[in-house]
């Protein structure tokens, strides 16, 4: 019982998991650039989530939808303003100047919310449901649920929506989807819009369930980064089943090894997958 | 080396030795902190000037570094041996991560070896009985005055930036250099020509961990008190990177004077703008990407000038029209 209890707090967080690093993934793979500006876009929803419910009272599973509008817009403006200039370069130059935007944004958020670790305590929560023996925090059940609800409608998007099959296009091939009108630096703005969209409204759920400050974006980061070797770049399909698997992970790691090890644990993972298995579990797929 | 190298550097080594019996501490504190960042950037430049690999790893190697000559020091060994077996160690430990690691290219590396620092920083935090935990360990201190001491670890510092630097011109001259300056050309192109490059690639990486560590160790010696978050910081290796991306990559002499020109503007933005230093320090690092990417040495003023009239003439007339 106490195996299947530990299952499912891992499908919980993992469901989570896997809406950080859907639109890491989703950056990743269309854009060729890694965002390090992630992790502080997910720290931005939690705090938008901490304050909205401070402030007004507004349930952090409602107020995603404001930290998914506010992270969605400033991504959109990074993107079509900064990041644009530089896109086709290597590695090393977007990484360095989403970090140094990163660096901007985090010393933004410690003179605005301070340094102090945040986390939104519920004033009337949900509780836990028994079920036979089996503890459900309902809280975390309904966050993973729209997490997974909203990484639902984004992979809807791009299959359905004339926006959604431009980006997929110019991750099949820029220069094609451009021959064919694709206004691929346009593009290039909505997807990274839809990625911060996806991690400021995964920061408002977590906020629920971790405590955040500004300085703890770098841990998510890593998380995303693991996630999504471990099911295969580019994919939403690869990060949710990457995401449940760290979740999985973590939760059974930390049952056996104590979880202050958890990130160890899936990096030595990690790294025996790129060992024998450099494509991810899900291998090489597009959307 | 020719010999006219060798005595350039000598002459500029015994120049910078001889700041102690000018400065005062402050200026010694400074000059300590700038030659650790001459041999870091100087050790990223092996890895991802040479090579052209984007490795984050340098803070885990610094941090590596620091903890295993505090280790080692709280055992009793002397402080050089210290020193020289952090090196060692972390050596050792780039290797069978570079063995590992070193397959990935691009992003896949970057980010392994941006996680390398997590990682470790979660195994120094939870081994409390060896290194002291999240509390930090203390270096045992050597009962000497506060002005010889700020002079020993200067010149401790300064004689591994010269090492450092010493090496960067070895390697740039040797097969090693050549081949490894291949790789970031176009590795396959490398690989079809004869070279080792995943050897190659290890023994950049070695390189760039043990001299990283050195800074690590005579770092925690200096400051006698290391903690888990001071020691795996990565912005450790986000400077470095910056200060070679300013000097230019892939030169000798690029690494020294883009880590001096940073930190100048870095001491600057300290004393004048507590609050808002990391902020100021991405603002920089966003603005050297977006206008001078390949260094300073790519900054011509004529060109510049001519760049903002052309801009300037369109929108003169845009507005005519």
């Amino acid at each position: 019982m106490i195996w299947l209890q530990f299952a499912l707090n891992g499908l919980f967080l993992g469901g989570l998991y896997a809406c950080i690093a859907a639109g890491f993934s989703l950056v990743w793979g269309v854009l060729h650039i890694i965002s390090m500006m992630h992790g502080g876009l997910i720290v931005l929803g939690a705090y938008v989530a901490f304050y909205s419910y401070e402030w007004f009272g507004i349930h952090p599973f409602v107020s995603m939808l404001a930290a998914g509008l506010i992270g969605g817009a400033f991504g959109y403006l990074v993107q079509a303003h900064l990041i644009n200039r530089v896109v086709a370069k290597p590695v090393l130059v977007t990484l360095t100047l989403t970090f140094g935007l990163d660096l901007v944004l985090i010393n933004a958020m410690l003179l605005a919310f301070s340094a102090d670790f945040r986390t939104v305590v519920l004033q009337h929560p949900l509780g836990t449901a028994n079920l036979g023996g089996l503890f459900l925090p309902l809280d975390r059940m309904v966050a993973m649920l729209l997490a997974l609800v909203l990484i639902g409608l984004v992979y809807a998007a791009l299959r359905l929506s004339r926006v959604g099959r431009a980006i997929v296009a110019v991750r099949a091939d820029r220069d094609a989807a451009s021959l064919m009108g694709v206004a691929v630096a346009r593009t290039y703005a909505v997807t990274f819009a839809v990625s911060a969209m996806l991690a400021a409204a995964a920061g408002s759920l977590m906020s629920v369930v971790f405590p955040v400050s500004p300085t703890t974006g770098h841990l998510f980061l890593g998380k995303a980064f693991v996630i999504c070797v471990l099911g295969g770049i580019g994919s939403i399909g690869g990060a949710v089943i990457g995401g449940l698997t760290l979740g999985l992970l973590e939760s059974f790691g930390g049952l056996v090894f104590g979880p202050e090890h958890a990130l160890t644990i899936a990096f030595v993972l990690l790294i025996v997958l790129l060992v024998f298995r450099p494509e991810g579990i899900m291998g090489r797929k597009g959307f | 080396m020719k010999p006219r190298d060798l005595l350039l550097l000598l002459a500029a080594v015994a120049l910078l030795a001889a700041a102690p019996l000018v400065g005062g501490n402050y200026v010694l504190r400074i000059g300590t902190i700038m030659l650790m960042y001459v041999a870091l950037a100087l050790s990223w430049n092996f890895i991802g000037g040479f090579a052209g690999y984007p490795s984050f790893a340098t803070a885990a190697f610094f941090g590596l570094g620091a903890y295993a000559a505090a280790v080692a020091r709280t055992g009793g060994v002397p402080e050089m041996f210290a020193w020289v077996l952090a090196m060692l160690a972390a050596g050792a430990f780039s290797l069978l991560l570079g063995i590992v690691i070193l397959r990935l290219r691009g992003h896949a590396f970057a980010i392994a070896s941006l996680v390398v620092i997590e990682v470790l920083r979660e195994i120094v935090t939870s081994w409390e009985d060896v290194t002291g935990g999240g509390a930090g360990i203390s270096l045992p201190f050597a009962g000497a005055t506060p002005e010889a001491i700020a002079a020993f670890y200067y010149w401790s510092m300064l004689g591994l930036a010269a090492v450092t630097f010493a090496a960067t011109l070895y390697v740039a001259r040797s097969p090693l250099g050549f081949g490894l300056r291949c790789i970031r050309q176009n590795e396959d192109a490398a690989g079809m020509v004869g070279i080792n490059t995943l050897l190659f690639k290890i023994a950049a990486f070695v390189l760039s961990g043990a001299f990283a560590a050195g800074a690590g160790a005579v770092y925690a010696s200096w400051t006698s008190y290391i903690d888990p978050v001071d020691a795996f910081d990565i912005v450790i290796s986000i400077k470095a990177i910056v200060m070679v991306l300013l000097g230019g990559a892939g030169t000798v002499l690029g690494p020294v004077a883009g880590a001096l020109a940073f930190m100048a503007l870095d001491e600057f933005a300290w004393r004048n703008f507590l609050e808002l230093h990391t902020g100021i320090l991405g603002v920089l690092v966003v603005l050297l990407v977006l206008f001078l990417p390949t260094g300073i040495s790519s900054f011509s003023l004529p060109d510049t000038v001519r760049r903002i009239r052309r801009r300037y003439g369109q929108a003169a007339r845009a507005q005519a029209r």
